[in-house]
């Protein structure tokens, strides 16, 4: 089951940075939206992976069942989901504020904080 | 597996209560959240909040204050959350080097907040400007005081969130651009910071640093440790704008409100620093040390591009920006040279040098976007190229401006020199004379700039006639009050150097840390 997770990792890995390296936001986004969840899935395959055992101590017992899966990275994972979730919602508005505002979703037009003709500093006076 | 039949619970479990001091441990933080909180709730009464905004932070410096107090009195803190001992439960443990950095930051936050009754008018204060501050401080000081390293990713986003909110205060268009920028880099940098906790906890089982600490050593060879070092290298670099992933920095900070450009400079990087020397100088000493050529040659980029960039810049606020960078780069010299150099003076090393440069430059930064947001009102502007005559229409914030001016650039008296001085000591120690050349060159740069700066907009003629200004308590105070704080850093830097010293030596060699956090010793 790890290999298999292994390589779809390394492919949503793959596929985040190629969208990033994008000049249009809206890839750029969708491009961290993958890059978010191939993190998780990342932190995922860091627990055990099992299947069918609920990390549920059984009554009678005082620790888990041999081959349960490690609980903690899932709850890892829940906040990981939670902050990148809401981080992208709010990266979407900014994306389409940005568009509103400077009439381009392309980065290399995007230059209202640095025009391209800002002068040097004067020499003397 | 045999699983026993009875297990002691009380081995895992926090049975006694705990005393009353370690509270302090976790109260700068509840204390930031729960105001952040009664904030938002008043939001239409935007005086009462300001000043409840503002003595809160004056109660979370006294905290801090406190806090610092103890630390330095009585060893690291551990507190523990729900009951459980480490390394289960989360912990915050506070030691030397994090109780001075929250404690500057408390006063940092606490001369902007005052800075913003003049800076934030009704309609900032609507859209949250305080609660936002809090939430900000919250965060800064979380990612200072904890024991845990996932909590410490919790806290970069607490902050990160709080920042984006501040940095698009005003919705300008250029502030909606630099924002753009500013979130995507600085996000991409905490999913990188994620991926390494990913990593981590697969190695070694645990999150709690002490535990981390502890551990390394038996891992080292089995463990993918240098890959771990080298993402957290890039991730906490690129949060503190080192050399190659800088650029963000420049294209963000000088569009929001001054006052939110001040905090920003002052804190923010200093958190990625703040990361970046616990991590690499305390959880793998190891890796560090393999990786210190690569962490000098970032550093001595970053300084010579940081001076070069403030050479070439018109807007004053930009160009405060590329001075970040570069103070940035003398602190990343300091976690490359790492600790006691063995040299003639055993006990100066680079560590102490980052850590009290960090220091240093959360007061200096904050102060000179603060000077630079009464530049702007003073002489109607931030270009180089138009500003001029602010000497003739006051001498005193001329004279104040220059004293910060030469902090920055490490000229004795003021605060920035001491630092580098460390830095050059133990560079030239361990044989790092292009390391010591850098900075050395750095400082120059830096006061070519500066001079530039001082020459043209406070020497020069003014083109118009600059209006009489009067000068205003709630932006004076603050500024008076850093700029004291920096000369007297400068002329009295035997306290905060022993401090920095010893900081650095608990992270050396973190018995203590371990102790505290493990009183029956580690497992």
């Amino acid at each position: 089951m790890e290999p298999l997770l292994a390589i779809l990792v390394g492919l949503f890995f793959a596929a985040a940075i190629y969208l990033m390296l994008s000049k249009f936001t809206i890839r750029i986004m969708l491009g961290i939206a993958i890059l978010g969840n191939a993190v998780n899935l990342l932190l995922f395959t860091g627990g055990r992976l099992t299947r069918g055992v609920p990390p549920i101590i059984p009554a009678g017992l005082e620790t888990l069942p041999a081959g349960t899966a490690n609980p903690l990275p899932q709850a890892l994972i829940l906040t990981a989901i939670v902050i990148s979730f809401s981080f992208l919602a709010f990266l979407l508005v900014l994306t389409y504020r940005a568009y509103q505002d400077l009439g381009t979703d392309d980065t290399s037009e995007m230059r209202a904080a640095e025009p391209d003709d800002r002068p040097l500093p004067p020499l003397g006076y | 597996m045999a699983a026993p039949t009875t297990i002691d619970l009380a081995a895992a479990l926090i049975t006694a209560p705990v005393p009353i001091g370690h509270w302090l441990a976790i109260l700068p933080v509840a204390h930031c959240i729960t105001l952040g909180a009664v904030l938002l709730m008043l939001r239409n009464h935007p005086r009462l909040q300001a000043w409840l905004a503002i003595s809160g932070l004056a109660a979370l410096a006294l905290i801090d204050a406190a806090l610092l107090a103890k630390v330095s009195a009585e060893g690291p803190l551990t507190m523990v959350m729900g009951r459980w001992l480490p390394p289960f439960g989360i912990a915050f443990t506070v030691d030397l080097l994090g109780a001075l950095m929250a404690f500057t930051a408390a006063l940092v936050a606490l001369a902007a907040g005052i800075y913003a009754l003049a800076d934030i008018g009704e309609s900032g204060r609507r859209y949250g400007f305080f609660p936002l501050l809090m939430l900000l401080m919250a965060g800064v000081t979380g990612a200072f005081l904890t024991g845990d390293v996932f909590n410490l990713y919790v806290w970069f986003e607490v902050l990160l969130i709080s920042s984006f909110g501040l940095i698009i205060l005003g919705s300008e268009r250029q502030q909606i651009d630099g924002a753009l920028k500013y979130a995507v880099l600085n996000l991409i940098a905490t999913t990188l910071f994620l991926i390494g906790v990913g990593i981590l906890y697969a190695a070694f089982g645990t999150l709690n640093m002490a535990d981390i600490a502890a551990r390394a050593k038996d891992l080292r060879g089995t463990a993918p440790l240098m890959t771990l070092a080298s993402l957290f290298l890039l991730a906490f670099g690129m949060k503190a704008a080192a050399f190659p992933v800088n650029f963000w920095l420049p294209a963000a900070y000088h569009t929001p409100r001054i006052v939110v450009s001040a905090l920003f400079a002052g804190l923010l990087t200093k958190v990625g620093i703040y990361a970046l020397i616990r991590v690499m100088v305390m959880l793998l000493p190891v890796e560090r040390q393999e990786l210190s050529l690569v962490i000098a040659l970032a550093a001595a980029a970053t300084i010579v591009v940081g001076a070069l960039g403030a050479l070439a810049e018109n807007d004053i606020r930009r160009l405060f920006g590329y001075v970040v960078i570069s103070g940035i780069g003398n602190m990343l010299a300091g976690v490359a040279l790492g600790g006691p150099s063995g040299g003639p003076s055993g006990d100066i090393d680079g560590v102490s040098g980052a850590v009290f440069y960090a220091l240093h430059s959360m007061v200096l930064m904050t102060a000179l976007y603060l000077a630079a947001g009464e530049i702007a009102r003073r002489g109607g502007g931030l270009l180089l190229s138009e500003l001029g005559g602010l000497y003739r229409q006051s001498g005193a914030f001329a004279a104040l401006s220059l004293v910060l001016f030469l902090a920055a650039c490490g000229l004795p008296p003021f605060s920035g020199f001491w630092p580098k001085v460390i830095l050059v000591k133990a560079a030239l120690d361990l044989g790092d004379w292009w390391l010591a050349a850098a900075i050395l060159v750095g400082g120059f740069l830096t006061t070519i700039a500066f001079g530039r700066l001082f020459l043209l907009a406070y020497w020069r003629p003014a083109s118009v006639e600059l209006m009489p200004f009067e000068a205003r308590w709630r932006a004076g105070l603050p500024l008076a009050a850093l700029t004291a704080l920096t000369i007297g850093f400068g002329i009295l830097p035997e306290q905060l150097l022993a401090l920095s010293r010893s900081a650095a030596a608990g992270l050396a060699d973190p018995a203590a840390y371990l102790h505290s956090v493990f009183p029956g010793g580690a497992r």
